[in-house]
């Protein structure tokens, strides 16, 4: 077989998912080296965009996976307070050991995930409403069960040093350790979307979710478990905020949205599925901190991070869309294709 | 003698108050190719969608090899082997050949939680499939459907059909947006298909089409058999005169002729 080594050619690496996030990352970075100086490229100046990219990019993967599988989880804005709530009240609050926090915080997230997930499965009403519904349910609730339970909106919690080491850490005086859990998200799926025969099921859902069907493809099953999957992530990054900062705010993840879906956009991935990569999520989710941080290293007013993004976004679908034509025309070189 | 591999007996298909299908009654036989012809709106796609389990017939009979059948799903229809390739064949535009050819039935490598798609394998095994059936222009199992030509998708739907052991192939109007080599070389495999013993069923609306591969023919009109004939048995003029709805053609002409004569002059 010839396809190892086609592999390596630049032709090839063009005709991948991320190459367009690639060069994105690429111009982004040289961008704000020139105008963010030596600061933005220091060891501080990584950490600051590296920090961010992390919390945004443990949400992203699996929404990216969800997208690819044709759906959309915009819940994860309110399940990333409700996270840290959870952990705060329970183990802040009630004094219950952390470990039982966490489990609550988490198994939070995989039951919002559950009845997202069988929402769309039963009612096939479009999960961008579905979630929409339940962002604002989460939203209430939190606050609601909030005030009653503690009388306040903001909860302090005390976390043990394991907690700390475990999830709240600054690895050098400077690196979150969730950059840690982030490169362990990124590795777990994309062994599942790349190499898993799962991954094949799931492009073929976002391809065409009847014909999966038809070919013998548990959809229903799948997409249940990528929600679960992207609310477990998101309760995930709220209550290691939680246990970062030492404690938690009923209204601190509405950015997230917008955030994430950004990055997986940006990194590649196909709005309507079928199409996409981890690696690109990846780069993606860098690319957006860069901007989302870089700016403040630079001498232009931090407003103007909103319109670099925008634009970025912009490119990026355009330049996404065009590699990807280039990826569905490409046949082999001429001499080889004769007959 | 055998029992025919597929056979339907007085089907009947309405959609609540809406009559699609009126008592269709056909068979067809290993290594033999019906043709299922008939004009937009006859019923073709419904009647096809019944025998590959996406509904279920009001009333009638469907039997493989003798024995009476109830497809469930799809996925029941396909177990009994019936594939069925739809219009635009490939319907994954955005996986490469190897991942699309074996959705659903990935080939793996490795063991436990580590199993791994084998990209290689699927590929080679894709690729060889294709090739086998003439298309030598396929040679890389990476690149993606979407990017091949009409009849290159319709050749891998077919291979894919074949490879898992079809023993009844449905083809939806394999050769409607094809031009004329590429339709000829969809043609051709479909008598390769017939070659292997597997009972084709092959829905056109081109008369030319169907006379290449046919060996037997089902005219549908408004959802009722018009004409159930072997080859041979009719020219191509009265085919044609059949689907028209059994007004002649030559009257339908001259028709339109005068028409135009009345209306065209200044
Ligand atoms: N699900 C359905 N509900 C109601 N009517 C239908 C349905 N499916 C098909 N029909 C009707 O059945 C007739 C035959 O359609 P079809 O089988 O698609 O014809 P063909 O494939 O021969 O062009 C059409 O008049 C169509 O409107
Ligand atoms: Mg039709």
């Amino acid at each position: 077989m010839n396809n190892q080594t086609q592999r390596l050619s630049l032709g090839s690496l063009l005709r991948r998912p991320e190459a367009g996030s690639f060069l994105g990352l690429v111009a982004v970075f040289i961008f704000f080296s020139i105008f963010g100086g030596s600061d933005f490229a220091s060891l501080t100046g990584a950490a600051s965009w590296l920090n961010v990219a992390a919390s945004i990019g443990i949400v992203a993967i699996p929404i990216g996976l969800l997208m690819i599988a044709g759906q959309l989880d915009i819940s994860i804005g309110s399940l990333i307070p409700a996270g840290s709530m959870t952990l705060a009240i329970v183990s802040g609050h009630y004094h219950a050991p952390i470990l039982v926090g966490i489990a609550a915080a988490l198994a939070l997230g995989a039951v919002v995930g559950l009845l997202n997930g069988l929402i769309v499965v039963r009612t096939a009403v479009p999960s961008f409403i579905v979630t929409l519904g339940t962002l604002f349910a989460v939203a209430g609730l939190t606050l609601g069960l909030s005030v009653l339970l503690t009388g306040t909106t903001s909860v302090a919690i005390k976390p043990g040093p394991e907690a700390k080491w475990m999830l709240g850490q600054f690895i050098g005086g400077l690196y979150q350790v969730t950059i840690l859990w982030w490169i362990a998200a990124a590795l777990l799926f994309g062994f599942i979307l790349h190499y898993s025969p799962y991954g094949n099921w799931i492009f073929a859902m976002g391809g065409d979710q009847v014909s999966a069907r038809n070919a013998g493809i548990p959809t229903e099953r799948m997409t249940i478990l990528l929600f679960m999957s992207s609310g477990v992530s998101a309760t995930f990054v709220g209550l290691s905020q939680a246990i970062l900062y030492s404690s938690a705010q009923v209204s601190a993840g509405q950015s997230y949205i917008f955030n994430a879906i950004i990055s997986v956009v940006v990194g590649g991935v196909l709005l309507s599925g079928g199409y996409g990569s981890v690696f690109g999520i990846v780069l993606g989710t860098l690319t957006f901190a860069i901007v989302n941080q870089g700016i403040y290293y630079t001498p232009f007013d931090a407003n103007w991070a909103s319109l670099i993004i925008g634009i970025l976004l912009l490119l990026a679908v355009v330049l996404n869309n065009t590699f990807r034509k280039v990826a569905l025309t490409h046949a082999p070189a001429k001499g080889k294709a004769k007959k | 003698m055998n029992p025919p591999l597929l056979k339907l007996t007085n089907v009947n298909k309405s959609f609540g108050p809406i009559d699609v299908l009126y008592d269709i009654s056909l068979e067809v036989k290993a290594g033999e190719v019906l043709c299922l012809l008939g004009d937009n709106g006859a019923g073709k796609s419904t009647l096809i969608r019944i025998m590959s389990g996406v509904h279920t017939p009001t009333s009638g009979t469907i039997e493989m090899n003798g024995k009476v059948v109830a497809f469930k799903s799809p996925r029941d229809a396909s177990e009994h082997g019936i594939a069925t390739v739809h219009q635009f064949g490939g319907t994954f535009p955005l996986m490469s050949i190897g991942r699309s050819f074996f959705v659903g039935a990935e080939p793996t490598k490795g063991w436990g939680p580590f199993k791994r798609f084998d990209r290689v394998r699927a590929n080679d095994i894709a690729v060889k499939a294709v090739q086998g059936l003439g298309i030598t222009r396929i040679d890389d199992g990476d690149r993606l459907v979407g990017g091949l030509s009409g009849g290159e998708r319709q050749a891998l739907a077919i291979a894919r059909a074949v490879h898992f052991g079809a023993s009844v192939l449905i083809l939806d109007e394999p050769t409607a947006a094809l031009g004329v080599k590429e339709a000829a070389h969809v043609l051709r495999i479909v008598l390769q298909a017939r070659r292997k013993g597997i009972a084709v069923i092959f829905i056109t609306h081109n008369v030319v089409h169907a006379l290449t591969v046919g060996d037997h023919f089902a005219v549908l009109i408004r959802g009722a058999k018009a004409a159930d004939f072997k080859k041979g048995e009719k020219s191509r003029e009265e085919i044609t005169d059949l689907m028209a709805g059994g007004e002649h053609m030559a009257e339908l002409e001259a028709e339109i002729e005068s028409y135009m004569a009345v209306h065209d002059a200044p």
